[in-house]
């Protein structure tokens, strides 16, 4: 995961020069993936995948800071990973989910900011090593440095809360859609103090796990990419009760974890 | 694109005003000029045009100039166009005015760029030699506040939520740009912080004339404030009202419906909204943005409670009412979305 880190690291510096340029054609936007895909991924050959994974997200968004994405694979068990790639995000590598035993791949929704007209990239890695991609074309600006909602004190105090809840009814064998919530407004450093001339720090979930009785669910790898109060629906392969487990990470260092009885179908 | 926007960092000049808390106008002794002091009836000034409002300086689509209406005793309002910001209308959308007293000017709000604010300031000037002691800003949104900076130059006690400061912080900048980028940052005015901040009530005297502040929980936005002026009985409840034109939601659903529930106990003569005619009677008034903002929040529970997902959800919401407002497509679909992200944590 070095070239993730690699990633976030340069993102408030590098990327966010190059992503502001301005990227009105397609030659740019096709040059613009290749490096991208190039940086994320190395050598490792990207092959075109609309067979395997889906991406949905609204053509035109209507609240750039939070777009509603949806990523669904065809062969789930073969899926190791997911990675969701804005392209001219200042941070492009929105979420990198790995998915463990007690997980279903099968259908991931985030909520993403989005701070240009962009090609959205979803890639799935298999287990055996190789990658597919989709894309699509999203217009939506302003969704970074545009906030969503309010970060003064009254807002951050309830920072951590975490509402978790299963979608549809349960049914024998079949996984089940879970939607987390977590409230974290994810500043993403790019709002301007008019007082001091400087910038707002950036605060941001980093990482999320994600376990059911001690087995792995999934692990997201995020950056300011996500919407304020992150949301993400997964799958949950077993309907056994125990507990869900949840621990999120912020930039600061914060821990944020919650235990989810299932006996009672979530909370 | 780059280019323009890191000029517009460049050419960034915030100003802090000075922070005084100054309940009462200073008495300086009342202007004999004073147009505007004493008028004897509800009447449009038709000689309220200032030049710059004059065709040929002017808003090429047409809309202006603007007139400005005495809906009351003193209150001087400026009819907002239903539209959304463009170059053509320097953002002259939100109802814009100001309440003369005996000593001094009270300005509400300020419009929506310096154009629009250097417009209503001429105007002002036009009808009353008073000074202009403050300046209120009911709420974050640019089409209420970028007009501050007209009026720096008189030195005013500018006025808002206490939260407004932070509000601004997080988007005037923002703001700024994006208005620039349609008519240039020379027209878009800068950022102006409040110097008194209401947390809860306050009292302005403008000489014989009190006029009571109120700072709301989160409604529209965060932060916003209603007037009322005790002597003509007239709320000015800013955006937390909307007439005909569609309301925005940027704060709290919730809040909002309850905040219009206690105003509507408020024994007022008549209000002026922040968007729609410049004076509509009270409580009346806001029983569409009740029953508007009532349906969202019965659609978009609902739409939860199913295990509707929000991109479905924020499809259908409140589609019942797209025939009763204008520029409903506009803004319905991000009501929706802010009303469903607030409701799920339920």
């Amino acid at each position: 995961m070095t070239k993730f880190a690699l990633v976030g690291a340069l993102a408030s510096a590098v990327l966010f020069a190059s992503a502001a340029a301005a990227l009105d054609d397609e030659a740019a936007r096709t040059a613009r993936w290749n490096e991208l895909a190039q940086d994320i991924f190395g050598a490792k050959q990207i092959q075109q995948g609309d067979a395997k994974i889906a991406l949905e997200a609204p053509e035109r968004a209507e609240d750039a800071a939070l777009v509603p994405v949806t990523i669904s694979v065809q062969n789930p068990k073969d899926v190791k990973s997911i990675t969701l790639v804005i392209d001219d995000n200042p941070a492009p590598v929105a979420a990198h989910v790995t998915f463990g035993p007690a997980g279903d791949p099968q259908s991931l929704k985030l909520r993403v900011r989005i701070n240009q007209y962009t090609y959205m990239h979803a890639i799935e890695e298999t287990k055996d090593g190789a990658l597919y991609e989709t894309h699509r074309f999203v217009k939506a600006s302003g969704g970074c440095s545009a906030p969503s909602g309010s970060y003064d004190a009254e807002a951050l105090a309830e920072i951590g809360q975490m509402k978790l809840r299963f979608l549809g009814q349960p049914q024998e064998g079949q996984a089940r859609e879970a939607q987390l919530l977590i409230r974290h407004p994810n500043f993403n450093g790019m709002q301007r103090d008019p007082a001091t001339q400087g910038y707002t720090p950036a605060r941001f979930l980093k990482t999320l796990d994600v376990t059911l009785n001690g087995e792995k669910v999934l692990h997201l790898d995020s950056d300011i990419s996500l919407a304020a109060d992150p949301a993400i629906t997964f799958g949950v392969t077993t309907l056994a009760k125990g507990k869900l487990a949840i621990e999120a990470h912020d930039s600061d260092n914060a821990v944020f974890a919650h235990n989810f009885d299932l006996g009672t179908g979530g909370s | 694109m780059a280019r323009e926007g890191k000029q517009n960092m460049r050419g960034l000049r915030e100003t802090r005003t000075t922070a005084v808390e100054n309940l009462s106008a200073p008495s300086s002794p009342p202007a004999a000029s004073a147009m505007t002091a004493h008028p004897t009836r509800r009447k449009i000034l038709l000689g309220g045009f200032c030049l710059c409002c004059l065709p040929g300086a002017i808003r090429a689509s047409d809309a202006g100039p603007f007139a400005m209406e005495e809906i009351a005793e003193g209150i001087h309002i400026r009819r907002g166009l239903d539209e959304e910001a463009t170059q053509a209308n320097e953002n002259a959308i939100a109802n814009t005015g100001f309440i003369v007293g005996r000593d001094a000017v009270l300005v509400t709000d300020p419009g929506g760029s310096l154009a629009d604010g250097e417009c209503l300031r001429a105007t002002i000037a036009q009808m009353t030699s008073l000074p202009v002691k403050y300046v209120v800003m009911s709420h974050v949104h640019p089409d209420h506040i970028f007009g501050a900076s007209a009026f720096l130059k008189d030195a005013p006690v500018y006025v808002g939520h206490a939260r407004l400061t932070e509000a601004l912080r997080q988007r005037g900048a923002y703001y700024r740009e994006k208005l620039s980028a349609l008519f240039g940052p020379e027209q878009t005015g800068t950022v102006v912080l409040p110097g008194m901040e209401i947390r809860d009530r306050a009292e302005i005297d403008l000489g014989s004339r009190i006029i009571e502040v109120t700072a709301h929980a989160p409604a529209h936005t965060v932060c916003d404030v209603s007037l009322f002026d005790k002597k003509t009985g007239t709320l000015l409840p800013a955006d937390l009202l909307f007439v005909q034109r569609m309301p925005s939601l940027d704060g709290s659903l919730r809040g909002w419906l309850k905040t219009l529930d206690e105003l509507k106990n408020h024994a007022a003569a008549r209000a002026v909204p922040g968007h729609g005619p410049v004076a509509v009677d009270w409580p009346s008034a806001p029983a569409a943005i009740t029953r508007y903002l009532t349906v969202l929040e019965r659609d978009t529970r609902r739409a939860i409670t199913e295990g509707t997902s929000i991109e479905a959800a924020i499809k259908t919401a409140a589609a019942s009412e797209r025939g009763e407002w204008k520029l409903f497509d506009d803004y319905n679909t991000r009501n929706a979305t802010e009303a469903y992200k607030e409701l799920e944590w339920e």
